[in-house]
């Protein structure tokens, strides 16, 4: 049976470790005081050898994120912790700020040793409200306790937009601006915040690394399912299952042990229908699926992805074309609107959904929908638009039948689906701009 | 220049301070605004732009693109109910309907007595703990139905 095994969240197995005395006695920050007498470029290498890869949903292999900045630019040298967590399902990085805050503050402390940075900026979520409260204290705490080194930690609250996740999105978010998405290159380790080379992690990223510096890079590498895989993921388990919460495991375990073992089930004696294994963007698995273990190289052979680690669980009552839906009416909503594929597409993919849930859909228009997607996919600057073409298309490969079905005579749920009256929110900005600019 | 303003505008360079570059600092002036004026009225966006030299305009464009700004007025207490897909396959959809039964409100309208708004949202990041319903900012995770009455009369008593 898969058990829990506390990386990230060590110490805090019992209670969230929100003192820095508390956070001191279970080996706190004595990460910081061995990184501190290491080379940076040695830093950099324990980084690379431990395999870690970015735990924000696109598994790029950290250290050599950090070997790409610029050198000699005679530009400043910027962190940048990604704590915008908004990939629907994904709740693991609030975990990690709410239990073990000093460590993530540890860990940008490590990490801008090893780059050489003396500003770091952390973008969390602006409706993370509570656990902003919990990371401003810790910081008070760690500056308190003479920790900082000369480096400046700045906490800087999101205000409400999911394309924020997006690093480059961030960046101009973080510059001031509305956040859409730069083109690239030049790449942030060029020309990143306010056009200097920068760093973007991810928090659980970064709340790795102290563990990395700690145990060693070949220990850390151990951990999981070596080279690709190594290390612990915090899984968000949600949906139609008894336990839902996070659960810090090493990577390789499968879906079963954690839906089953772990989560308890599915409520209510009903049947498995579907998963998504890696936030909504990630294409869905089927029930005949669970068996697959939670690594990458697994789920990519599975066809679908780690992605945020977010694992959403569906019985039987649910509608795939309502799942499709409301999963595309998320990501028109937050698409920023800057390039026409994805702003365009995911409205179109609305109104199909629309018309094939409601019945009146042609039996042309599920292939136009799947077009649709197809000339999203791959076309936009950022992965917005392929976060929604790529699960819908998945819906529809995998439940092909129950899309044929409302095809033919409406939603064959009837009324009982689980997402029945899936409402998407309300436009917040409709608004009469003429009367509220000011004179 | 009143006093009020006159402390918003001091706060703001504090948080001006803290960046390389000024403009930096839109996102938590405009956050700060919202705060004194309980929406982003036009005095609000105009304090901001004073407070940081940028124009009114500016201010409203960046405020126009967050879900969090409010460009119109809103109840003394916000409802926030999150209808994404997590949420949804444990009852979003009821949790949300006992609010508009409880408040008279539909999602998106505040209350005749300017007391309560209410709106959805999307995935507010405690999927495993759905439904997720923000008061006031502060999380309440689970949320049934059946605990909606109280929530609501927890409000009308101003607690």
């Amino acid at each position: 049976m898969a058990a829990e095994q506390f990386v990230v969240l060590a110490g805090a197995e019992e209670h969230a470790l929100t003192k820095l005395a508390d956070y001191r006695e279970a080996g706190g920050f004595e990460a910081l005081a061995k990184a501190r007498l290491m080379e940076p470029a040695q830093v950099v290498q324990e980084i690379l050898d431990s395999g870690l890869r970015g735990r924000g949903g696109a598994f790029f292999p950290t250290g050599r994120k950090a070997s790409f900045l610029a050198k000699g630019t005679g530009k400043p040298t910027y962190l940048v912790v990604n704590a915008d967590e908004s990939e629907p399902g994904t709740f693991k990085d609030r975990e990690i700020m709410f239990r073990v805050p000093h460590r993530l503050i540890e860990g940008c402390l490590i990490t801008a040793h090893a780059i050489e940075c003396e500003r770091v900026f952390i973008y969390i979520r602006g409706e993370y409200l509570t656990e902003f409260e919990i990371l401003r204290a810790a910081l008070e705490e760690v500056r308190g306790a003479d920790l900082l080194g000369g480096v400046t930690v700045v906490l800087h609250r999101g205000a409400g937009a999911y394309i924020c996740g997006e690093e480059t999105a961030l960046l101009e978010s973080l510059e001031g601006k509305r956040g859409q998405p730069r083109t690239k290159p030049p790449f942030p380790a060029i020309a990143g915040l306010y056009a200097s080379p920068s760093l973007i992690n991810n928090v659980e990223t970064i709340a790795t690394v102290p563990k990395i510096v700690e145990l060693g890079a070949k220990e850390y590498a151990k951990i999981g399912v070596p080279p690709d895989s190594s290390g612990t993921r915090v899984f968000s388990l949600s949906g139609n299952v008894v336990n839902g919460g996070n659960y810090e495991l090493p990577m390789g375990v499968t879906l079963r042990e954690l839906i089953y073992d772990l989560g308890g089930g599915i409520p209510g004696g009903r049947q498995l229908k579907a998963v998504i294994p890696g936030g909504s963007s990630v294409p869905v698995l089927t029930a005949d699926q669970i068996d697959v273990p939670l690594d990458a190289h697994s789920m990519a052979e599975a066809g679908s992805m780690l992605g945020s680690g977010a694992i959403i669980v569906m019985d039987d009552r649910c509608c795939m074309v309502q799942l499709g839906l409301r999963v595309a009416q998320f990501y028109m909503h937050e698409s920023c609107g800057k390039c026409t594929p994805c702003r365009e597409g995911t409205r179109w993919m609305v109104q199909i959904l629309e018309a094939i849930e409601a019945g009146t859909a042609s039996e042309g228009e599920l292939e136009l929908l799947l077009d649709v997607c197809d000339r999203i996919l791959g076309k936009c600057l950022c992965p917005l638009g392929d976060a929604a073409a790529m699960p819908v298309a998945s819906y529809i490969d995998k439940f092909r039948i129950e899309f044929q079905e409302h095809l033919e005579s409406g939603c064959p749920m009837r009324g009982e689906s689980t997402l029945e009256h899936v409402l998407a929110p309300v436009d917040q900005h409709t608004h009469d701009p003429v009367a509220e600019v000011p004179a | 220049m009143n006093a009020q303003e006159k402390t918003l505008y001091d706060e703001i360079q504090e948080i001006r301070a803290l960046y390389p570059v000024s403009r930096s600092a839109t996102l938590p002036a405009l956050r700060l605004a919202q705060e004194r004026y309980g929406w982003l009225s036009p005095d609000a966006f105009r304090s901001v732009a004073d407070a940081l030299d940028e124009t009114p305009a500016y201010c409203m464009s960046v405020a126009s693109f967050y879900d969090m700004y409010h460009l119109k007025p809103v109840g003394r207490h916000l409802v926030e109910v999150c209808t994404n897909v997590s949420c949804a396959l444990v009852g979003a959809q009821q949790v949300l309907e006992a609010f508009q039964s409880e408040l008279g409100v539909h999602a998106g309208e505040t209350t005749e007595d300017g007391e309560v708004t209410l709106r959805t949202v999307e995935c507010a990041g405690g999927c495993g703990w759905g439904t997720v319903v923000a008061v006031d900012h502060r999380y309440r995770e689970p949320v049934r139905a059946e605990d909606v009455p109280a929530i609501v009369e927890e409000l009308r008593r101003g607690r």
